[in-house]
């Protein structure tokens, strides 16, 4: 069962689509470009919908999605941890 | 087996100018504000007629003023119109959309509400349009290659599973009608922020690039004028936060998935500019969903791709809007609202090219004439993107 999708395998978080993760949960992950799976433990209840990191993130960091760059990480962000607007936020306006 | 779109038809009513269109509405357009009353009674009266209410009109001027023209004439002479009654409150202005509708060639008339009042325009507007459907709802269904259909695209409260899922199979479905040659659209210039270099390595050539390139920037400059913040709950919206987008880069990103990976951008439009030839079109636009889809209709697309992730439930009184999602939350609470199910795609059972199939197994069965789920509801929205204030 896949509970989390990655777009590809340099970014740095990876997207929850199944309804009530919670933290301690055994999770698998499914990079899409390159089309395999990678377990994880979450380390934060996470929302469907909502980013976990999957590579450590620490202040002032750029936050890889789909390859690209999607914004700077504003307070450190440890692998399994909820990553949303508490702790990231746009470069641009 | 993958859908074969090469010898695939739809059925669709030809109009005068050539094009076909999907629906057969009598509108009832006021040119302003003041003659929604009389347009609305019209409506009333005449089954089978529809009012296009909206709240502007007057004393506009300049480009703001141009491009209220040009949003009224593009949607009467959509081709899913088959004939229009305009009404203004003075003769003029009325008589220049009527005119501009009528190049298209199909049955057109104006009526002004000063000298006569509500109540005459009422009655002598009625006569007209009652005559417009007898003759409209005699109009049959032709057989037309698929090429003919013009397709637009904009993404309404997205949320994360819209960039992995509901947005990449819209990307599917226009890389297929690409190759068909069909006319297609995508816009919404702010939703871009973050992916611009993206969209300009896709334009055909140096000119659509400096062309896409300076309607990003005057996009920017206007936003840097009148920003207050960094837009946060404004682009990304608070729906689309509550979804897990976190910055308009990442939306963005998931955005341009629409556009596929194979097409290439051939031309650029101003807001209700119809495109001059097939292939695909960046209109600048705005990001919200009923500006930028009534800037569709104007610019004569007959079926519209709307992906959404928390469930925007928009829709436009003559384009018929196909709503799809991936997030299978929003499929579950909001199911009257979707469409195309394409949840399957984020747990693997459902591959790109099975989602992106069964979008346009959905685009030609709303062609041939099935309601999208926003005609059932009602979704009727028609708004006008204003540029600044009136006079």
């Amino acid at each position: 069962m896949i509970h989390f999708v990655v777009h590809d395998e340099n970014d740095s978080l990876g997207v929850v689509v199944v309804e009530g993760i919670k933290a301690g949960d055994e999770m698998t992950g499914w990079i899409m470009d390159q089309d395999r799976e990678i377990t994880f433990k979450s380390a934060s209840d996470i929302p469907i919908g909502h980013k976990l990191a999957i590579t450590p993130l620490k202040e002032g960091d750029t936050v890889i999605k789909y390859g690209v760059d999607i914004g700077r990480v504003v307070a450190d962000i440890g692998v399994g941890e909820h990553a949303h607007v508490h702790n990231i936020k746009t470069k641009r306006w | 087996m993958s859908l074969d779109l090469s010898n695939a038809t739809f059925w669709g009513y030809r109009r005068e100018n050539g094009r076909v269109g999907v629906r057969n509405h009598v509108i009832i357009l006021p040119v302003d504000d003041i003659s929604n009353a009389a347009a609305e009674a019209v409506a009333n009266n005449i089954k089978g007629t529809l009012a296009l209410p909206h709240p502007y009109g007057r004393l506009q001027f300049g480009e703001d003023l141009d491009l209220h023209f040009r949003t009224l004439i593009g949607t009467g002479a959509n081709p899913n119109v088959a004939a229009v009654v305009v009404i203004g409150i003075e003769d003029g202005w009325t008589q220049k959309v009527v005119d501009g509708i009528a190049q298209t060639g199909k049955p057109v008339c104006g009526f002004g509400i000063e000298q006569h009042g509500d109540h005459d325009t009422i009655m002598r507007a009625s006569k007209a349009a009652k005559e417009y459907v007898h003759w409209a709802t005699e109009l049959r269904r032709q057989e037309a290659p698929v090429s003919e259909l013009w397709v637009s695209t904009k993404c309404g409260e997205s949320d994360t599973t819209s960039g992995c899922g509901a947005n990449p199979t819209v990307g599917n479905a226009f890389d297929k009608l690409y190759a068909t040659g069909n006319t297609l659209l995508f816009g919404e210039t702010s939703e871009i922020t973050g992916g611009e270099h993206l969209v300009a390595a896709r334009c055909r050539n140096d000119e659509v690039r400096e062309r896409f390139m300076f309607m990003f920037d005057r996009y920017q400059a206007m936003i840097e004028r009148f920003k207050t913040s960094d837009l946060s709950e404004s682009q990304p919206t608070k729906g689309n936060i509550e979804g897990g987008l976190t910055t308009i880069e990442e939306k963005a990103l998931g955005n341009i998935q629409k556009i596929g990976k194979d097409c290439l951008v051939d031309g650029v439009l101003d807001k209700a500019e119809a495109p001059t030839g097939p292939g695909l079109w960046f209109m600048d636009s705005s990001s919200a969903a009923a500006e930028m889809v009534t800037l569709c209709a104007a610019a004569g697309y007959a079926v519209h791709f709307f992906p959404t992730g928390q469930g925007n439930i928009i829709g436009n009184p003559i384009l018929p809007v196909i709503k799809l999602c991936a997030n299978p939350r929003t499929v579950r609470t909001m199911g009257e609202h979707v469409d195309v199910d394409v949840s399957g795609l984020l747990r693997k059972e459902m591959s790109p090219d099975d989602a992106g199939d069964a979008l346009l197994d959905m685009m030609l069965r709303t062609a041939n004439g099935r309601h999208t789920a926003a005609e059932a509801l009602g979704h009727n929205e028609f708004v006008l993107t204003r540029l600044y204030e009136s006079a």
